[in-house]
């Protein structure tokens, strides 16, 4: 087997092919969805169509998306400048730390002084995380790949050790930090509900990189040294300087999801406070094509699913861990489509046939 | 057209792309022992048919057969099998592997390699070609000459019995193509089909036994070598409605003509510019990698409306001095000024904004391929086309829209350029280059693998900026193209310059002779 380049191809090709993954992921599920013995047809419904289907089940989706909304971004202005940050879990996890450490630290301090104060440790925070990698890979040229992925369990150490030494509850004894005080709770962007200011952040984080990266001459500038490095330098464009700052910039976003989530929802350090959006993010970033609007829309699509799995779960008694499975075979899928639009699988040496006299080729 | 003995033959063969049809039933057949040219401008569809010989591309119609067995090939691995061996104009090499493991890549399967054997018998098929490489070089080390070599070392290493050569000669200094026809030669006499393509009629002419024209994927005509005149095939290659007087069409194929028409115009050019700021003055100008001189010692000044070329043998510096000029490398010592800046310690940006232009060796590495071509195009002005911090896409648009018309590219501003085809990229950069209205113009292998078309358009642009007022810098290995455009030629030879003629003193066999190392020739 292997992969043969296609020939030019009109534009309907891309779009057929995401849809033709998605519908690829749907049947794959539905193999383990039918061996838990559920429905599948009804199993995706709930995964998909009934968390959106009420009002509330939409803010639990942009509650769970909110996160992957940060590191999504996060990953997706590194991979524009050809910086392969795969660091966002520790960059978010250290941003949350740093949040934690001033809410600890200054825990009377009222809203209007505490919830700037927190974003701004948070960021902080992700940003001093990617430094190291980023200094490496500037001075060094040491693979980023590596480093940022090696410190996203050091992070994870760190909030471990920090939990159980000098953060462990001092009321509860339990692992967790002391609830913060209540200058640090983000205000409900929708009154009565779960939902944050934390996204108002990210959606406006997400514009500002969306403008950034495709109407001004900067976002021109990383894309070019992100793509074709050589012929970035060739024409003026400072290619490590770029790489170096949108390396911190992706980690301070994603620390400034580390202290969304901490203000914004836990109130508290908790070990568990990423549940990989780190990750996660990753993926959002790639599925959404680098751009701010697929990241946007991936994420919520991600939330939708993780919130409808939790559903699923309850209802049709199947694991938790199918929305995971889920989500990686749409990744999977969407990937594979996105190569076979390019390459042609030739599947093995054809045998001994006759040359083709007309009309034989592809 | 077929022959009793013919070894490899192509019948009927199309290809279409969309609405293009690259090659329209071309049938092509090569006889053991016998040259056999394929003749035809960029985009004639040489590259289609060739691609599809080595499995690259399959065809929509017709066959190829070997020895008169129907053969299928869907994949390089196939042709080799078959016995058809390929150099292609990009080179495959393992750039941190040495020469050995290059070629012997290739022809192993998995397993232990016999390192010394292999290493013997690289040796002795590049004595049989008279290739002298040292065999433990590492590729990353070798000119561009010296790839090349290798990859028809590797391709002969197969024990093929019809050997492709896509444009082999674009790379070549003048020496290296004796010594690549002596090869042909030989290589015809122990029996081995060649095909050859190339858009030189000068080296169809000498080369091949028979030639085969193809224009826009038709075979237009095929002819046997020694019974045709060179005007016939350029007629036939461009088409007979194209036909341009015949010096120019001679000159634009590579073809000797008589003294160049614009040389006698140089002298006068120099007099009456000489009282203003030479558009480069480069003062000992060196460049030194692990304590050897790659560039020494280089002192060479360009006036305004002056067009001075280097010429030598790759290898002898020109790449790493393209390379200084740019400013992606940095100068050791010495003094490089632009338009009367001193720009020895700026970068790139600096040198852009004293005037400097540059058209580089490397046309891919020089645009970023996912990017548009109107954002190439501005890719080095950007702060021009911001409003508001944003930037003014109406007016990239605008510029876009300018350059391609006044260019003649063939394409849309939205296209990505990595779509666009080898000549319309060169059109992209010379357009980026000459819209800055540069003081100074540095250009590498400028029309390199250009169809002849393409060839005169950046000849004619390279001429207008001259008059302009600009001053230009030509590093070539085509020494009809500096002919045609420099006032004087200086001679590079590792890393030195061994002396300067004009025009006029500048004859094959001086330039010759001093490409090897003498100095100035009385």
């Amino acid at each position: 087997m292997r992969l043969v380049l296609r020939g030019r191809q009109p534009r309907w090709v891309a779009p057929v092919a995401v849809l033709a993954a998605v519908l690829a992921t749907v049947v794959l599920t539905a193999i383990p969805i039918r061996l838990a013995g559920a429905n599948p047809p009804a199993a995706f419904h709930r995964y998909l169509v009934t968390p959106l289907s009420t009002t509330a089940g939409w803010y639990e989706v942009m509650l769970t998306a909110t996160p992957l909304l940060f590191t999504g971004i996060a990953v997706a202005i590194a991979f524009r400048a050809g910086y392969w940050n795969i660091g966002a879990e520790g960059q978010f996890l250290f941003g949350a730390v740093a949040t934690t450490g001033v809410a600890l630290a200054l825990p009377g301090l009222a809203a209007p002084l505490a919830v700037p104060l927190g974003f701004l440790a948070g960021a902080v925070g992700g940003l001093v995380w990617a430094t190291l990698p980023a200094w490496l890979k500037k001075r060094a040229d040491i693979d980023e790949v590596v480093t940022t992925l090696l410190l996203n369990p050091v992070a994870l150490l760190l909030v471990q050790g920090l939990l159980n030494g000098p953060w462990r509850n001092s009321s509860s004894g339990f692992t967790d930090s002391d609830r913060f005080g209540h200058g640090y709770d983000l205000p409900a962007l929708i009154p009565g509900t779960r939902v944050h200011w934390g996204l108002g952040v990210a959606v406006v984080v997400i514009a500002i990189a969306g403008i950034l990266l495709t109407r001004t001459a900067t976002g021109i500038r990383i894309r070019a040294a992100g793509q074709a490095p050589r012929a970035a330098a060739l024409s003026g464009i400072p290619v490590n300087r770029l790489r170096w700052r949108c390396a911190l910039v992706s980690g301070a976003v994603a620390g400034l999801g580390g202290a969304s989530q901490v203000m914004g929802v836990q109130h508290q350090l908790t070990q568990g406070i990423s549940n990989s959006y780190g990750y996660t993010g990753v993926i959002v970033a790639t599925l959404g094509g680098l751009s701010a609007l697929g990241v946007f829309l991936v994420a919520v699509l991600l939330g939708d699913l993780s919130v409808g799995a939790q559903n699923v779960s309850l209802v049709l008694q199947v694991p938790t861990q199918l929305g995971a499975v889920f989500s990686a075979l749409l990744m999977l899928m969407v990937l594979s489509a996105m190569s076979l639009r390019r390459y042609r699988v030739q599947w093995s040496r054809p045998r001994g046939r006759r040359t083709p006299a007309s009309g034989g080729g592809s | 057209m077929s022959r009793p003995h013919a070894l490899l033959e192509l019948n009927g063969v199309t290809k279409r792309f969309g609405d293009l049809t690259a090659n329209d039933s071309v049938s092509v057949s090569v006889a053991a022992g016998e040259v056999v040219a394929l003749l035809g401008e960029n985009g004639a569809g040489k590259s289609t048919l060739m691609k599809i010989l080595y499995g690259l591309v399959r065809p929509d119609a017709g066959g190829i057969s070997m020895n008169g067995q129907p053969l299928h090939i869907g994949s390089p691995r196939d042709a080799m099998s078959a016995g058809i061996g390929m150099v292609t104009q990009e080179f495959s090499l393992v750039e941190t592997m040495t020469v050995t493991e290059n070629v012997a890549l290739s022809a192993v399967g998995l397993g232990i390699v016999d390192t010394r054997a292999a290493r013997q018998r690289v040796t002795a098929a590049m004595e049989r070609i008279g290739v002298d490489i040292e065999p433990d070089r590492l590729v990353s080390t070798l000119s561009l000459g010296e790839r090349q070599r290798v990859e028809i070392v590797k391709a002969l290493f197969h024990d093929c019995r019809v050997l492709i050569l896509d444009e082999p000669t674009a790379v070549l200094t003048p020496q290296d193509v004796r010594a690549l026809f002596a090869t042909i030669d030989r290589l015809r006499q122990t029996g081995l089909g060649v095909l050859f393509v190339s858009h030189k009629l000068r080296e169809v002419a000498e080369i091949s036994d028979r030639v085969v024209v193809l224009r826009r994927g038709q075979l237009v005509g095929e002819r046997v070598t020694s019974e045709v005149g060179v005007g016939e095939l350029a007629a036939l290659m461009m088409g007979v409605k194209a036909a341009a007087p015949v010096g120019d069409t001679a000159a634009a194929v590579g073809l000797p003509t008589e003294a160049s028409p614009d040389a006698p115009a140089a002298p006068d050019r120099g007099e009456s510019t000489t009282a203003q700021t030479p558009a480069l003055v480069l003062t000992e100008l060196t460049l030194e990698r692990h304590g050897r001189s790659i560039v020494d010692a280089v002192t060479l000044t360009v006036q305004r409306g002056e067009v001075v070329g280097i010429a030598g043998i790759t290898g002898n510096g020109q790449t790493e001095l393209m390379e200084l000029l740019c400013g992606t490398e940095q100068t050791t010592s010495g003094r490089m000024e632009v338009d009367g800046v001193d720009v020895t310690r700026s970068d790139v940006a600096g040198r852009l904004a004293a005037g400097l232009g540059r058209l580089t060796e490397d046309r891919r590495g020089s645009v970023v391929p996912q990017l548009s071509v109107e954002e190439n195009l501005v890719l080095e002005d950007l702060p021009t086309y911001v409003r508001r911090g944003l930037v003014d896409r109406t007016a990239i648009r605008a510029h876009a829209e300018r350059l391609i018309a006044r260019f003649d590219i063939v394409a849309t501003p939205a296209a990505a350029v990595s779509t666009l085809s080898g000549g319309n990229m060169q059109k992209v950069l010379l357009a980026r280059a000459l819209a800055r209205r540069p003081r100074l113009l540095v250009a590498a292998q400028p029309t390199r693998g250009l169809d002849i078309g393409a060839y005169q358009f950046v000849h004619s642009q390279l001429k207008e900026l001259r008059d302009s007022g600009a001053g230009l810098l030509l590093i070539s290995e085509d020494l009809d193209e500096m002919r045609a455009l420099c006032d004087r030629i200086a001679v590079l030879f590792r890393g030195r310059i061994v002396g300067t003629l004009t025009v006029e003193e500048a004859t094959s066999e001086r330039l010759g002779v001093m490409m090897t190392g003498e100095a100035v020739p009385a």
